[in-house]
């Protein structure tokens, strides 16, 4: 049957030669990413001579896996805030604004703490389960306060992300782990070595997943009784989304460490542009939130060559920048 | 045929539906009318299955809509709430597909861009089918709602205080739509209503429902009357016969 899909890119509100142009951007900036450090990597010296093959391991072992990781991450980051808005319906939340970072932070440290000897990814698991433990508690509490503010809802999660954080700290410092914690509250991809970022892949598939359940998160988005008349279970959708949003949290934290506003300006830029159809905006919240990150890391990285800033003080200047313009626009109906 | 058997729901302790049953008639418009508090939109939604209820059961029918799997119910009945935390930007095109997805989950055949077509044109909508629902008036932005529950394309059509935030001419305009809709596709509409001047105008049929109970229901003829309306709002309203219809004067 021929389907009339909703079309990734329809009409003036979704230009695909636009969309390929951000393409062709991010394709130009991480293949220039790569060449960016103190070792010398350049195509000369990769094709050239072919006697010094260290070139080419830098850029196996190092170079190719920070690129890949910033793409995967920055993508992944941006739609985990993308879904999570849609969850709460509040344009002004995101993992770091709901609690979410800062229970699979602390769910990691009681990992390492309890149980060190267990392999990466199980420890990534029991930080996941954290992170959904504790934006199923920042929904619950949601429920019991009584304005529904646009501003109230991110400030309730920023409290609950205080009260989570400071249990965090407290046991990193009584078990000498407070490098660690502030390791991954601190993004940083300078650390990012073959081995040590595939986990990321999984907050790729979760990527994939949203876009898969696109449909279904746009009908969320538009409220319980809307997404009930149209025959969808409403639970279920919000029950995927809140799994999404932990995994996503959790790989990031774990492989690169938290980057935040990220889920916040991009999503909402994107929903500027094209709207809020997910099956629209998943690609270009995934796109835009790789290019960003990859901008930011090249600016980190070159500003005080060839020392390095870490990727989450640049994305937090600059999106704090962003954030507050988004905030001071003139408001429309629904923001 | 929507039939309510013994239908009971509280919230903590205040008993908002006291053990209802009715049947309300197939085709046409009914209007459920009576004072706040009396159990109308909770009614309505425990019909639609957005709400659970504590006892008894619901048949839409002859399918039960608690039991019922909800992408079925979909096919068969709408309901259309004013929700106004609307937060999302949909173009009108996006908001009134998405009245297919009970029938095509999100994959748009051919044959539901012919419904989506014809439920824009059928409201008037065609020329703002691709602007967002934020870039449009309250009327304009009801409308798109009444086309995607049209090109939902059910028997039933459930509507939750449709005439709230409308000024006189949407709102006439609204009940105008409905009543043709009821003719032209041989629907059935169940109204919340607050003004019963439209409920005398436009319904065939009035439920009227006090204190979690049905307490009349009949013709407008027969509820719309001076000591039926005492029943239900406790308050004297003088009826004015013109041209044939009732009009309740209720002022002062």
């Amino acid at each position: 049957m021929t389907a009339l899909r909703m079309d990734v890119f329809r009409g003036s509100h979704a230009n695909p030669l636009l969309f390929c142009a951000v393409l062709f951007l991010i394709v130009v900036l991480a293949a220039l990413s790569l060449f960016i450090g103190i070792s010398n990597v350049s195509p000369s010296t990769l094709f050239g001579s072919g006697a010094e093959d260290r070139a080419m391991r830098v850029l196996l072992i190092s170079r190719i896996p920070r690129t890949a990781a910033i793409l995967l991450a920055g993508s992944a980051l941006a739609i985990a805030g993308l879904v999570m808005q849609i969850i709460v319906r509040n344009r002004f939340v995101e993992p770091s604004t709901a609690g979410t970072t800062e229970s699979a932070s602390l769910g990691f440290l009681a990992v390492t703490i309890l149980a060190p000897a267990w392999p990466l990814m199980a420890k990534m698991g029991v930080s996941a389960l954290f992170a959904l433990a504790g934006t199923a508690l920042f929904l619950r509490i949601l429920r019991f306060v009584p304005l529904r503010d646009v501003m109230l809802v991110p400030l309730v999660g920023i409290m609950l992300g205080g009260v989570i954080g400071a249990i965090t700290t407290f046991f990193a410092y009584r078990f000498d782990l407070l490098p660690s914690v502030l390791a991954w509250t601190m993004g940083d991809f300078s650390g990012v070595l073959r081995g040590r970022y595939e986990l990321l892949w999984i907050g790729f598939a979760a990527t994939i997943m949203a876009y898969i359940a696109a449909d279904r998160f746009t009908v969320a988005g538009m409220g319980r009784d809307f997404t009930t008349n149209l025959g969808l279970n409403y639970k279920a959708v919000m029950t995927l989304g809140l799994v999404l949003v932990s995994i996503i949290a959790s790989v990031t934290l774990v492989s690169v460490g938290s980057i935040p506003f990220l889920g916040l300006i991009v999503p909402n830029i994107v929903s500027l542009m094209v709207g809020d159809n997910m099956r629209i905006t998943v690609p270009w919240v995934a796109a835009l939130g790789a290019l960003f990150v990859l901008i930011c890391d090249i600016v980190g990285r070159l500003m005080r060559y060839p020392y390095e800033i870490p990727i989450g003080v640049v994305v937090g200047v600059v999106g704090s920048a962003m954030f507050l313009y988004l905030l001071l626009r003139k408001r429309g109906p629904g923001a | 045929m929507i039939t309510a058997k013994s239908v009971s729901k509280s919230y903590g302790d205040a008993l908002v539906v006291d053990d209802v049953t009715i049947t309300l008639p197939a085709r046409g418009i009914t209007s459920i009318i009576g004072p706040n508090g009396a159990g109308k939109s909770t009614l309505l939604s425990m019909m639609a299955r957005l709400v659970g209820m504590d006892a008894g059961h619901v048949t839409i029918d002859g399918l039960d809509v608690v039991t019922t799997p909800s992408e079925a119910l979909a096919r068969r009945l709408a309901i259309l709430r004013q929700d106004n935390h609307m937060t999302a930007r949909l173009t009108v095109h996006d908001l009134v597909t998405f009245g297919r997805y009970p029938y095509s989950r999100g994959r748009p055949t051919e044959e539901d861009a012919v419904h989506v077509a014809r439920a824009l044109d059928y409201l008037g909508l065609t020329d703002l089918s691709g602007r967002f629902l934020d870039e449009l008036s309250g009327g304009q932005r009801q409308r798109a709602f009444v086309a995607m529950v049209l090109c939902q394309d059910t028997d039933y059509v459930l509507l939750d205080e449709p005439l709230n935030n409308l000024d006189m001419k949407h709102a006439a305009s609204m009940m105008r739509l409905w009543r043709d809709a009821c003719r032209d596709f041989g629907k059935t509409v169940v109204i919340v209503l607050h003004d019963i001047n439209f409920a005398s105008w436009y319904s065939d049929h009035i439920v009227a429902m006090r204190q979690g109970r049905i307490c009349r229901q009949g013709t407008p003829d027969e509820i719309i009357r001076t000591d039926a309306l005492r029943d239900i709002y406790d308050m004297q309203i003088d009826v004015r016969e013109i041209g044939g219809r009732r009009v309740c004067l209720f002022y002062e």
